[in-house]
């Protein structure tokens, strides 16, 4: 091959490793700083590698020396209000959906918008406005205020996908169920929700994980008695780098899963081949 | 089999009037077929029906039933989507069984009025594919053997062969021609493709505006049509426009704007009112030798230029100017006539409709 084609190989595999080392570059520094016991400047690598903050953190280990502590109970505590926070929101987020998605609601599209509203704002302002607010109700640093706080922010994600779903499926299809003698109950639970699991799964997925990886409100709210995941991420990174990025890839784990859960799932809904 | 009924139905949206006034009556099994241009009301029509659009005003009942207030799932009726709307995450079988399991009938008849009704579309064996599985007209049949099983009072059909290619329209017509008689439903069939209305329906009712503007048997619509909108929607037709010079029994004589005397049929009419003669291209007939000419004698007779000859395959579609009227016409491929000849035509008076204009 001549020079030109080599030149432009050549620039066509310097870029696609300068993107990898972009994308990548900060995950590999996660991944070593979790194994490093004692990383100092200038070295490349760190001096002494162990498990060690990682047995910390799982609890396996109890030291005081490293400042690392178990993050179990936080862990559990994150994974509890994720789980309760998916259930409340979808239990509005369907039916909002749904019906957003067939009837010709009024201002249905301020609604929406609506509902985009908290994650379009600067958050601070917000949630310390909230703090105050939820201090004179007195839920402030309490359990069912975090709650609230991680169904706020995430109902962008249920009603959003929701009302996509429900519109992506024909709506004749109902009409035929209905013609063979189903009400209209019937007609939703036999015909339209099974079409619509699977974007009513990924628009879980994006609430739970959005409650998982939550920091701003739950950190205006809920301390200082409820302690999350991102929050012992919070108070340990910049000191402690090493306790921070074994939380940081915990915290990564459950995204990664789902993502890949939520792409195979919706590739199977578009070879199903809707309608 | 009941009889359907619909009395004085209105349908309006804000200010326009989607069903105008509509009653019509569809006799025990037979095949009715609302036919006209979109927006005429017939899909409307259609849907209010079935149920799913709500009235404004008039009743509809099957047999003695009034279903006016009924919601469509208690109505028993039978329904064929444009776009077939069968079920994509069930099978066919369970598409079927769909509507016979919630009449809580046992397995064995179930399977059994499924496998009736397979045949009856010519998909038996068919029973563990999904929708994805099948071609359009596949999908098209199981959507009729769905709405059959459940063995409905009334059959409705929404433009159902529209999504399917040319030559499969073609073919599935006379397949719903022959269920129908075999199943022997009342129906409705909306459609604005006047062939097929022609080739399947026991009757036509033409709509326009909301309102049915002709109703009867195929050959009645095309041969007598009411008025100059029925006349151009069935078939091609071209219209002269004139006045009436006179009046014999049931021959009407015709002077035109551009000076001929035509001869035609027609009810109604007295002389001098406005009138447009209505031609059908198969109607016209070539005067080529002049023996052909002299045996025809002057009534009806016209000499006209061709100004396009087109090869169809099957026919030669002509332009003929007839005194500055562009004439469709058709010709046989064997001797085809070149643009610019001028040549005799003849149409029968009894073949032309006189319409009021």
């Amino acid at each position: 091959m001549n020079l030109k084609r080599i030149i432009v190989v050549a620039g066509e595999l310097i870029l696609l490793l300068l993107v990898f080392l972009v994308i990548f570059g900060p995950m590999m520094s996660l991944f070593i700083w979790s194994v490093a016991i004692r990383w100092y400047w200038p070295s490349t690598l760190p001096q002494e590698v162990g498990f060690d903050y990682w047995r910390q953190a799982l609890g396996l280990q109890k030291s005081l020396a490293i400042g690392a502590v178990s993050i179990v109970p936080a862990f559990f505590l994150s994974l509890s209000i994720a789980i309760v926070v998916v259930c409340i929101a979808m239990l509005i987020a369907i039916p909002a959906g749904y019906a957003l998605a067939k009837y010709r609601i009024p201002f249905a599209a301020l609604i929406m918008f609506l509902f985009l509203m908290p994650n379009a704002f600067p958050q601070q302002p917000i949630f310390v406005n909230l703090l105050r607010i939820f201090t004179r109700v007195g839920l402030a640093g309490t359990l069912p205020g975090v709650i609230l706080v991680h169904i706020l922010v995430g109902m962008v994600f249920g009603v959003w996908i929701t009302s996509a779903t429900f519109r992506a499926i024909p709506p004749h299809l109902e009409e035929a169920a209905r013609s063979v003698g189903a009400g209209k109950t019937r007609a939703f639970f036999r015909i339209t929700m099974p079409l619509a699991a699977p974007g009513l799964l990924a628009s879980a997925v994006f609430v739970f994980i959005t409650s998982l990886d939550e920091f701003t409100g739950t950190f205006f709210i809920g301390l200082p008695w409820i302690n999350t995941l991102p929050m012992t991420l919070y108070s340990s990174s910049g000191y402690n780098m090493q306790f921070a990025s074994v939380i940081a890839i915990i915290l990564l784990i459950p995204s990664i899963l789902f993502m890949a859960l939520i792409q195979r799932v919706l590739r199977a809904e578009y070879v199903g081949g809707m309608g | 089999m009941p009889n359907l009924t619909l009395d004085h139905v209105v349908k309006s949206y804000g200010k326009l009037r989607a069903v105008d006034d509509l009653s019509l009556e569809v006799r025990d099994g037979e095949l009715l077929t609302l036919l006209g241009p979109s927006g005429c009301g017939k899909t409307t029509t259609l849907r209010a029906v079935s149920g799913f659009v709500a009235l404004n005003g008039g009743r509809i009942f099957i047999g003695q039933r009034n279903i006016t207030d009924i919601p469509p799932e208690r109505r028993g009726i039978g329904l064929v989507f444009q776009n077939y709307a069968l079920w994509p995450h069930m099978t066919v079988f369970q598409n079927l069984a769909f509507g016979l399991q919630l009449k809580k009938l046992p397995k064995q008849t179930i399977k059994k009025k499924i496998e009736k009704s397979l045949a009856m579309v010519k998909l038996a064996g068919f029973e563990d594919r999904y929708p994805r599985q099948l071609s359009g007209g596949q999908q098209q049949r199981v959507a009729l053997a769905r709405a059959l099983v459940l063995e409905p009072d009334i059959l409705l059909l929404d433009e159902p062969l529209s999504n399917l290619d040319a030559l499969l329209r073609e073919q599935m017509r006379f397949e719903i021609a022959q269920i129908h008689k075999q199943a022997g439903i009342t129906s409705i069939y909306v459609t604005h493709d006047q062939t097929e209305a022609m080739v399947i329906s026991d009757r036509i009712a033409v709509m326009n505006q909301g309102k049915i503007v002709q109703i009867g048997r195929p050959a009645e619509i095309y041969s007598a049509p009411a008025s100059k909108f029925v006349a151009g929607f069935m078939g091609t037709t071209t219209f002269i426009h004139g006045k009436v010079s006179g009046t014999a029994r049931e021959r009407i004589v015709v002077q035109t704007d551009s000076g001929l005397s035509i001869q035609g049929k027609g009810e109604q009419l007295a002389a001098g009112d406005e009138v447009d003669v209505a031609i059908r291209p198969e109607n016209i007939r070539f005067l080529t030798t002049p023996a052909d000419i002299r045996k025809q004698g002057k009534e009806n007779t016209f000499e006209a230029r061709v100004t396009r000859a087109s090869y169809v395959g099957e026919l030669v579609d002509y332009q003929l100017d007839l005194k500055g009227s562009l004439l469709r016409a058709k010709g046989e491929t064997a001797n085809p006539l070149s643009e610019g000849t001028t040549i005799h035509i003849y149409v029968e008076p009894e073949q032309l409709s006189i319409l009021k204009a």
